[in-house]
């Protein structure tokens, strides 16, 4: 038989019986409240651990094809996005992490109206951050830089050859030559270089595009709680929702901290 | 709860039910207790229901393929048609059947238990994990219903994003959403296996089905989102044909197999750990020994999920990857097998001077080591880069991941279907009825993928649904051999529902085993259990041998079990 | 991992305190790493301006997550997470570039 004691009353951890002071957010299969804490803080970071991954293979794919193609994909960056707006973009996104985490701080500390200015701020630059993502969309539309049928790589003065991947001239030569596929999939050197400057531009578009889908499912977190700490739901002892609403936001900045020198500092020199 | 329980409460109270105390399955009635239950337990039992129909479904494909392969021609089946068929049973199984099956049935119903708690960290995000299945399940019977997909389960492109004429869309898109309920269940794994764990279960006195499920978890939050990603990266090129992965539009289309087996691969292992932690846990118990080499086991499903991740390229040794890259996964290949080993070994080892009874789990723990042997043996065949060359999409693959993804983790989950069934139904099932199943399973599965080894080897390509008729023979044999394990599967679904009405009830622990779960009721009550356990020592309490690796355990005076308890 | 009796942790994370002032120490240094990393990207530096970008990135990413994400201060289980994720993504772009970076290496593929 096994040798696990049953305890008596007495000597037993806290066994989750009614009738005892509970703090109200207290979840019924947790012991205490730093036992439910910490748990949601594992979780969440268990799950931002899935995000890394999830837009880990996109950025791999990408990887992989800025150097295989490493001339094409700086001349579509450098010519085809509005690296201001870019730049704009990445400090509106530091500053709001900043102000969340302020909000945190506010969390902490039990300061409602400091929580509720804050997390307003965080709104309102999210906000403005997707609305200068929209403009950057626009422009990239009118440029004929949607991928797609009406693609067009005229505004993006491309090389005429694709440099080859490796820097050795043997290599060289057999990368041209692998250009050829299938007799009937020949792909000569200018049309590898017009399709991979529409490749820069899917991965631009999904990568931003995921990433913005992100920060909306974020603003909507920043709503919810807002709202919960205008109701003066959260104390010091718990404020686990705003808490972890912060941790997804400053993920998802992040994310956007990776994206922007992969996508807008390509080959800011050439 | 209450803080003490000595007597049973008076009739009609709390916790009473016809004069007996209520279990989770006696908790609550109708439909919306159990649709919308938070219940580790019971979410436990609505996956187990999911997956035996998937089984079913992806078995069904099964039969018409056997079928079909009794003849050289083509007969029964077009060609486009066997496509789907062999793609259905693929996706069935893998993504619906294989990678839920132990983590979602016994993983979700055992793993509080077995560490002393009263539910998952996180119970709405396991209910909410059992609704994506059932979400992606249905997306997938979907494109079965708009005429099948026929890529195979591997969705290689450009063929599934710009040839193929089947509903590749839903059966990729089921697939991505099914995988969100894995990822939920293995991040409420860990964070459960972290936080909850009763006072005195430190890590080296976890069960090392725990362990095994740990491990799962990890493997479950790593690779999930990466296949997560390609299945949408492959719906983008399908449906705006951009040509991410097309050559013909400057893709790669060796860039979505890095993508896909990247997951794929330490997939496999999230289908054959938490199999290696139910073998853990039956070897004990009906050899009454402790496990040899506890440390050892649990480092060594931590290694193989780890070592896991960085093989995946051994799936591509002549696809076009690079001669380098192919080195490198094969040395790596070759490496992750030595943790598969010394699991192998050591359970041989706990075997060693053991006092065996022979029931029903005990036949198919000892068919999984044997087989699971021999599936790992003929892996390193396919890991060396020279064989690899000629057995590459051969029937020898074919046989060597069945003899682990059937021979291995079908049985585990049997077994754990049968030593568990008392816990989790509070009724035993009939002993006979299981031994011949088990009997006729192992018989059958040998006999039906033996004989692909040497199919494989004399170079029948796999997928094909005719073939040279000197084959014919071997094809035959399987195809018996299929016949005789469908019945083996048949009869446990059955039997075991018949035992839930006219079989004795079960005790509290039938099989005399060491384990948390084996202190409380059968059927546990709603709460696992009246108080929460303190312990004092580590798994594997067992008459004939002295538990080494673990944890020590202090001396402690006898408790006399609280009265009311059955 | 200990091998005493106590329950499993529990205990608040805070020890150490963030306030307000680090924080916009900290957010200082992102701005300036960002400007270094344009500046950077201005030379042609190779191929090292595509470790020089990635490694910049990378600071600022431990940065935010030590102090806005309050890691500093955690205790080493969440640590071990944020790191073990990116050890992954580095496994995931490591095997992809092992197998694109050795094409055409040994002959004949």
């Amino acid at each position: 038989m096994a040798e696990t004691a049953h305890a008596t009353a007495t000597a037993h951890a806290h066994g989750g019986g009614h009738g005892h002071a509970h703090d109200p957010n207290l979840a019924h299969h947790f012991e205490d409240m730093g036992q439910q804490r910490t748990s949601a803080t594992l979780g969440m970071w268990a799950f931002l651990g899935t995000e890394v991954m999830f837009f880990g293979g996109l950025i791999g794919s990408y990887i992989v094809y800025r150097f295989t193609s490493p001339d094409v994909f700086g001349a579509a960056s450098k010519y085809g996005l509005n690296v201001w707006l870019g730049t704009i973009n990445t400090v509106i996104l530091l500053t709001s992490s900043l102000f969340m985490a302020f909000a945190v701080h506010a969390g902490e500390t039990g300061d409602r109206k400091a929580q509720v200015r804050y997390l307003l701020l965080t709104m309102a630059l999210g906000t403005l951050f997707m609305v200068i993502k929209g403009f950057e969309y626009r422009e990239e539309y009118h440029e004929h830089l949607i991928p797609g049928p009406h693609f067009s790589t005229e505004a993006l003065h491309l090389p005429e050859e694709p440099a080859p991947p490796t820097a050795s001239a043997e290599h060289a030569h057999e990368s041209a030559e692998t250009l050829k596929t299938a007799s009937f999939l020949t792909v000569t050197p200018v049309q590898f270089v017009r399709q991979r400057a529409q490749m820069f531009f899917v991965f631009y578009f999904f990568m931003t595009g995921l990433h913005l889908l992100h920060m909306v499912i974020g603003l909507g977190l920043v709503t919810w709680v807002l709202i919960l700490a205008r109701r003066g739901r959260f104390t010091p002892s718990y404020y686990t929702p705003l808490e972890m609403t912060g941790l997804y936001w400053h993920f998802i900045d992040i994310v956007w901290v990776f994206l922007y020198p992969l996508l807008y500092l390509v080959a800011l020199h050439k | 709860m209450s803080a003490t329980v000595e007597e049973p409460r008076g009739g009609g109270g709390d916790g009473e039910y016809r004069g007996e105390r209520k279990n989770y399955l006696t908790d609550g009635y109708g439909i919306l207790s159990w649709l919308l239950t938070t219940d580790h337990k019971r979410i436990g039992l609505l996956y187990m229901v999911s997956i035996t129909i998937f089984f079913f479904v992806g078995g069904a494909a099964a039969t018409l393929i056997r079928l079909e392969l009794m003849t050289p021609s083509g007969d029964i089946v077009q060609a486009e048609t066997y496509n789907k068929l062999f793609t259905l049973h693929g996706v069935a199984m893998t993504f619906f059947f294989l990678i839920p099956s132990i983590p979602a049935v016994f993983g979700n119903f055992l793993v509080p238990l077995m560490i002393g708690a009263k539910d998952l960290a996180f119970p709405k995000l396991n209910l909410l994990s059992w609704y994506l299945y059932t979400i992606g399940g249905v997306l997938a019977v979907v494109s079965l219903l708009l005429g099948g997909v026929d890529t195979g389960w591997t969705f290689y492109v450009p063929y599934s994003t710009m040839f193929s004429n089947s509903a590749v869309i839903p059966a990729a898109m089921g697939a991505f959403v099914v995988g969100f309920s894995s990822i939920l269940t293995g991040l409420n794994f860990i964070v459960t296996i972290h936080k909850m764990r009763a006072p005195g279960m430190t890590w080296f006195r976890m069960p090392l089905f725990i362990w095994a499920h740990y491990a799962t978890s990890l493997i479950m939050i790593l690779g999930t989102p990466v296949v997560s990603i390609t299945l949408l990266l492959l719906a983008l090129e399908r449906v705006f044909r951009v040509g991410i992965f097309d050559p013909a539009l400057g893709g790669d289309p060796i860039l979505f197999q890095h993508l896909f087996w990247f997951y794929s691969h330490p997939a496999v292992y999230i289908m054959i750990l938490p199999g290696m932690g139910v073998i853990s846990e039956i070897v004990t118990c009906f050899s009454r020994r402790p496990v040899f080499g506890y440390r050892f086991m649990a480092g060594a499903v931590l290694a193989i999920a780890i070592f896991g991740f960085v093989v995946w390229g051994h799936h591509m040794f002549v696809s076009g990857q690079s001669m380098y890259g192919g080195m490198v996964f094969s040395f790596l290949s070759f490496v992750v097998a030595i943790p598969s080993a010394v699991k192998v070994f050591n359970w041989t080892a706990t075997l060693y001077k053991g006092s065996f009874s022979f029931d029903t789990p005990m036949l198919y723990a000892l068919g999984f080591i044997g087989l699971f042997t021999i599936g790992g043996l003929t892996g390193l065949f396919l890991a060396s880069l020279a064989t690899d060359v000629h057995m590459h999409d051969t029937y020898f693959v074919v046989a060597h991941f069945h003899y682990i993804m059937v021979g291995a983790t079908v049985m585990a989950y049997l077994g754990a279907v049968h030593f568990w069934w008392p816990k989790m139904t509070g009724k035993m099932y009939p002993e006979l009825w299981g031994k011949l199943s088990a009997l006729l399973v192992f018989v059958g599965f040998n006999l039906t993928f033996f004989p692909q080894f040497v199919l494989g080897y004399l170079g029948m390509p796999r997928r094909y649904y005719q073939y040279p008729p000197e084959f014919q023979v071997l094809n035959v044999m399987s195809t018996a051999g299929a016949s005789i394990l469908a019945v083996g599967y048949l009869l446990p679904l059955i039997y075991l529902t018949i035992s839930l009405w006219f079989e004795r009830d079960a005790g509290p622990n039938p099989w005399d085993a060491s384990g948390l779960e084996w202190e409380t009721t059968s059927p546990p009550p709603k709460f696992n259990f009246d108080e929460t356990p303190v312990v004092t020592g580590g798994p594997y309490v067992y008459p004939l041998g002295e538990p080494e690796g673990q944890d020590e355990r202090l001396p402690v005076e006898p408790q006399p079990l609280p009265a009311g308890r059955s | 991992m200990s091998q005493t009796v106590t329950p499993t942790a529990r205990h608040d994370h805070a020890e150490g305190h963030i306030g307000p002032r680090t924080y916009l120490v900290i957010f200082g240094a992102l701005l300036g790493l960002m400007a270094l990393t344009i500046v950077a990207a201005l030379f042609d530096l190779g191929a090292a301006n595509f470790i020089v970008a990635m490694g910049i990135a990378s600071v600022k990413m431990v940065l935010i997550i030590l102090y806005f994400m309050h890691v500093r201060y955690s205790d080493k289980l969440t640590w071990v997470f944020s790191v073990a994720a990116f050890l992954w993504l580095l496994i995931l772009v490591g095997g992809f570039l092992n197998d694109y970076f050795t094409r055409g290496l040994v002959a004949g593929r």
